[in-house]
Formats: structure tokens, sequence, C-alpha cells
């Protein structure tokens, strides 16, 4: 069903005429003159987002050294790119840690350097061939003293994404920010109404050959984004550009403490309103968006759903769980987000950006979101803790724990209630300094009651952090009433590992 | 409003805040102190309309005084107005303008620098007086 066709609009383009808006404004028009009306009316929607995309990243060709070099490992900025290309091309990506600067610098600053015109130490090695026999290079470039500088990006635009919250008891650092402890804060990422694919949610209009606002320059969406799952709103794509091109106010890196590095990118989509469907899918709003708030406490793949939130709660600013008010961050930036869709919409307007149809669509239907294959059963703590544990009840002397102790010849004692729950722990340590300190009586002064467990269903590698975080050598096991069902140490995972 | 209250060796072990709440009646908050061998540095805030008499008080003293910096500097080069520190501001000391630009309540801050581990550009710094 086609009321227009893209030579249309792309003819008002060039004569001038073209009417555009951007997708914050699209819902109104929609709502007064309807879809068919809004069609009619209205040639393009202009979308944008600016947020955190891990995976990007660009090619450089660097241009031949004299004698010529085949490049086999290569720094920029004492960042590794990789060399596994022909001689003197490299792809640096957006993650990669800097060897001296660590989370501070990485790949995706880099390439803002680049963008910004900065100079850029390069420092690669070889092993040497007739053709090709120089086995080291230093030297420094600018952008402008590559040959191409093409950023290439395997998963960007994310429809909409997942919202983060932390009900474990500890701070922590994610590719979400950080998120404190018991559900201290709320962060989410996405542009909402101005979400590019989420204003043509079948990908009429975006596929191989879009032309879209790339980081200020015109690029094109190449295909589908790795992890592309259409069936649940999650579609990515695949973009290139000419980083010579870009502004660095739209190709940021940036660093997230305790995590790691990532790429700021916007991208701006053109919608050519070429029917009514079209035009309602435009239409849509905050409220209408709805992702999940996941727990990422828990360090699992499928992590547990809190609930669902639409983007017009997020950017409230607050979002209820559990009954309680929390303060939310977006992590992406909707006010450049909205610069963005105002730039593509000049660009257009003074005609020197023209929309294009894609040679083939993104698919929507008959893409599968598979988890990894794994072969080989995880562990998981049943299988590697003592199942018979000894305990000692509370309310005990300092002196019996040590008899215990000494009897089981082990180093942690868990302590229990009368109705048999977890209260606190006790370890061999524990006991020689209560000793020293004259402090024998009871064990309740002694014991440390904020004693850190594990589930008998987690893995092992959870288990083996978690122990390191805490600089602890054992942890009891304990079912959902706090009841202990085994014990886990260091030692069990030592065991295991040399196993391996 | 905050200010800075350094003082000289000589005149640390003197109680120059009591003496200058007792003086001035002015209800002074201590927000953060440091007192080293070479001398001592003190936060102060101070009711706004109390601020010239404490101030004259202090310098009567012999301690000299300087107005806090800003507590929190954003480098607007390097902000992309994201918010992502917005949530982890225990005193909510910034916020979002109607256009979505970041704005910061300065008076709230309290230096905790929470704000600057989350910025995933580096554009916040505290400022250490």
């Amino acid at each position: 069903m086609t009321d227009k066709t893209i030579q249309d609009i792309n003819a008002k383009i060039a004569n001038g005429s073209v009417h555009v808006v951007t997708a914050e404004e699209m819902p109104d028009i929609v709502a007064e003159l309807g879809p068919v009306g809004a069609a009619k009316e209205i040639d393009i929607v202009t979308t944008g987002t600016f947020g955190a995309m891990c995976s990007s990243g660009a090619f450089l060709n660097l241009g031949h050294s004299d004698p010529p070099i085949k490049m086999q490992k290569v720094w920029l900025n004492d960042v590794e790119a990789y060399a596994g290309l022909a001689a003197i091309d490299a792809y640096i990506g957006a993650t990669q840690l800097s060897k001296s600067r660590g989370i501070e610098y990485g790949g995706a600053h880099v390439i803002e350097d680049l963008v910004a015109g900065k100079s850029i130490d390069i420092h690669a090695t070889a092993y040497g061939t007739d053709c090709y026999p120089r086995k080291v290079l230093d030297t420094t470039v600018t952008i402008d003293d590559l040959n191409q500088a093409t950023m290439f990006n395997p998963r960007n635009g994310y429809q909409r994404y997942n919202v983060a919250t932390n009900c474990s008891d500890r701070t922590l650092y994610t590719y979400m920010g950080t998120l404190l402890p018991d559900c201290g804060n709320v962060t989410y990422s996405g542009a909402g109404v101005l979400s590019p694919m989420y204003n043509d949610p079948t990908y009429q209009t975006i596929g191989v050959g879009s032309r879209i606002f790339l980081c200020g320059a015109q690029g094109y969406v190449t295909g589908q984004g790795t992890q592309h799952d259409p069936a649940n709103n999650f579609a990515t794509m695949m973009v290139q550009g000419d980083l010579k091109q870009m502004d660095k106010k739209y190709v940021r890196g940036a660093s997230f403490h305790g995590y790691g590095t990532s790429q700021y990118v916007g991208i701006g989509i053109p919608i050519p309103i070429l029917n009514a469907d079209i035009a309602k899918a435009t239409a849509v709003t905050d409220a209408d968006i709805t992702v999940d708030v996941l727990d990422y406490g828990v360090a699992r793949r499928d992590r547990p759903v809190l609930r669902q939130v639409t983007y017009e709660e997020l950017k409230s600013g607050m979002i209820d769980i559990n009954g309680r008010e929390i303060t939310t961050s977006p992590m992406s930036s909707f006010h450049d987000a909205r610069a963005i869709a105002g730039e593509l919409k000049d660009w257009i307007q003074k005609g020197t950006f023209y929309p294009t149809l894609p040679v083939e669509r993104l698919p929507n239907t008959g893409v599968e979101f598979k988890p990894m294959k794994q072969i080989g059963e995880q562990p998981t703590v049943a299988d590697v803790m003592a199942k018979r544990v000894i305990t000692i009840q509370q309310g005990l002397t300092v002196e019996n724990a040590a008899k215990v102790i000494m009897e089981g010849n082990f180093n942690h004692l868990p302590v229990v209630s009368d109705e048999d729950r977890l209260v606190g722990i006790i370890t061999a340590w524990d006991i020689a300094k209560a000793v020293a300190k004259n402090k024998r009586d009871k064990l309740d002064d002694i014991m440390t009651r904020a004693v850190v467990t594990a589930d008998a269903t987690e893995p092992i590698d959870i288990v083996a952090r978690r122990l390191e975080q805490h600089n602890i050598s054992a942890l009891p096991v304990v079912d959902k009433h706090s009841r202990v069902s085994g014990i886990i140490t260091s030692d069990d995972i030592t065991k295991l590992v040399a196993r391996r | 409003m905050k200010i800075t209250l350094h003082a000289t060796p000589d005149i640390t072990p003197r109680p120059l805040i009591a003496e200058v709440i007792l003086e001035t009646g002015a209800l002074l908050n201590i927000d953060r102190a440091d007192v080293k061998p070479k001398g001592g540095e003190v936060v102060i805030d101070v009711p706004p309309n109390e601020c010239k008499r404490v101030v004259a008080a202090f310098e009567k003293r012999g301690a000299t005084i300087t107005a806090l910096e800003q507590p929190v500097i954003k480098d607007d080069d390097e902000c992309v107005n994201c918010g992502a520190c917005i949530s982890v501001c225990p005193t909510s000391v910034i916020s979002f303008r109607e256009d979505w630009s970041v704005q910061m309540d300065l008076d709230k801050c309290v230096q905790c620098g929470a704000c600057v581990t989350m910025c995933p550009h580096g554009a916040l710094t505290v400022m250490k007086s």
C-alpha cells in the first residue's frame, strides 16, 4: 500500500516543498489529522538517539610504510586494534582498553580523538616476510593521514532497552552505570518517542542501504545488527559511515566506572511517510513503549524481572519498585537525540540529505535469538559443596565452639537459631582472637552476623567471585528459609579447577 | 553559603569557631575539617545573611577566609546531558531542565563525588579547596 513514492518525496526535497517533522511532533499531528490525513500532509519523520553502543568500531587503513610492514599486532594510543586483516588495515573496537590507562581510555576514545583531529600514536609489530620485511613500526598520525577511516558498527540503535536496578546488598558497576544496593537507583537507555526503530517497528523503510544520520555524517544501514531480535522489539542494526566526515559532538568515548569503555553514537533515521500505516507507527509515544525492569544483582543470563515500565514513567524521574519511589537516570542523552532529529530535519529541508528506501528490509519475522550453546555442564554449588555440615546452636560458649571445630578439623562453623536458621558464622581465627582477648563466654559476642551465603543452584563462577569480593574463604549454603544445607570453601573450588 | 577557613599553626589551638559562634550568634555548620601540622582548613556552611559578620570575626582572629569554589564543576564540552549522574546523587543536586539539559543546584552539594564516578564522559570534577 503506497500512496507516495520515495521519488515523489525526493522531488519535493529538490523543489523545497518537502514537509518534515520530528518524531516528537508526530503524535499530535496523527491525533489531529488521523493516519490517512497525516500521511498526506507529512513527507518525512526524523528520529534520533544518542547513547552508549558498545558494539562499535572503525576500520582504518594506515597507508604503506617504507620498508613495508604486515602488521601482526597494532596499538593506537596504547589500545590494541585487530590487525588480522591485510597488511596495514586494522579494526579498532570501542571497548578495547588501553594497556597503560585501563578503563579510563579505550578504543572509543581513540575514535573520538581521531574525529577531533588529534594525533594518535601508532605502534605495530610484525614477523617480517620477503614482501613486508619490517618488524616494528612507530609513528604518529591524524585522521587526515589515513586512507580510509570507516566507522563500522555491528550492533547499534537498539529498538528499546531493558531497565536496570540492583536488589543485592552491594554496589554494582555495570554497563548501565553504577547501581546502588537495595534498589537504590534505576538506570535506562533509549530515546523512547524518538527511537529510530520504534517509529518503524516493522522496518518498512529501514534496511540495507537506508541512508541515515551517523555521528554528524551521512551513513548507511548495512543490515540487521548482531543479536537482532525483532520478535521482542529488541531489533538492532549494523551501520557504517565515513569517520572523516563525522562531528566530534556525536561520537564520544565513554568510560563506565568499574566496567569499561563504550562509544556514545548518534544515529538519526528519516522515516519516509509512504502510507497511512507508516504515519500511524510514527505516532508512537513514550507511554506506548514498555520495558522490563531487571535485577542486575543476579549475575545470570536470565535476570529476574521486577516489573514493566513505560518510557513515560522512566522519564518522569521516579518509578515505583515494591512500594518505594526510586530515582531514575537515563544513560543515553534525550537532549542530544532531539538535536540529532532536529539536525536531520534541517538537512532534509535544506536539500542536503535525500532518504533512500532499502534494497532489502531488515527482517522482522523468522529471526531466532538464541542463547549460547554450551557443551559440558557448568558445575553448581550443589556439585561441589560439603553436604555434611556441622553447625552450632546460638547461645553456646566460645569454648563449645572451639571444641566442635577442633573435633571436626575444619575452619568455618555456622551458628544457627533454635529454629535452625543461620544467624552467624564463627571461624577458627575468630576463636583464636577471642581467646587472646579473654572473651570466652558467649558465642554471640564474637560471631559474624552479616553472613555471606550461597544458593545450591548457583554456578561456581559466581560464588568464586563472591568469595574474592568479600575476601573470605567459605560460604554457608542456605535454602530460602535460611536453613543451612551445606558449606562451600575456596579449597573446594580450587580442587574443582585443578580437576578440569 | 560555604566558606573555607584557613588557620595557621599559631592560631589552630584556639577555639576559633566556638568564639565566632558566640560572638556572632550565627548557626555555623561544619561540612568538612582537615587539620595538619602546617595548619587547618575547615569548610563551613554559613547562613547567607550572617556571612559578612562571620568572615569579619574570623579575620579579626587572624584566620584567612576564602569563598568555597563551586563544589562540583561541570565541563560543558564533555557533558552530553545524558543525566546518568542524577540517580546516584544523595542530595538531589542534579536535575533536567525543560529542554533535557542537565542543571545543578550546587547549594545542596556535599561533595561526596558519587556523580563524578558515575559520569561516563569525565565531565564532572569535585573541587577540593
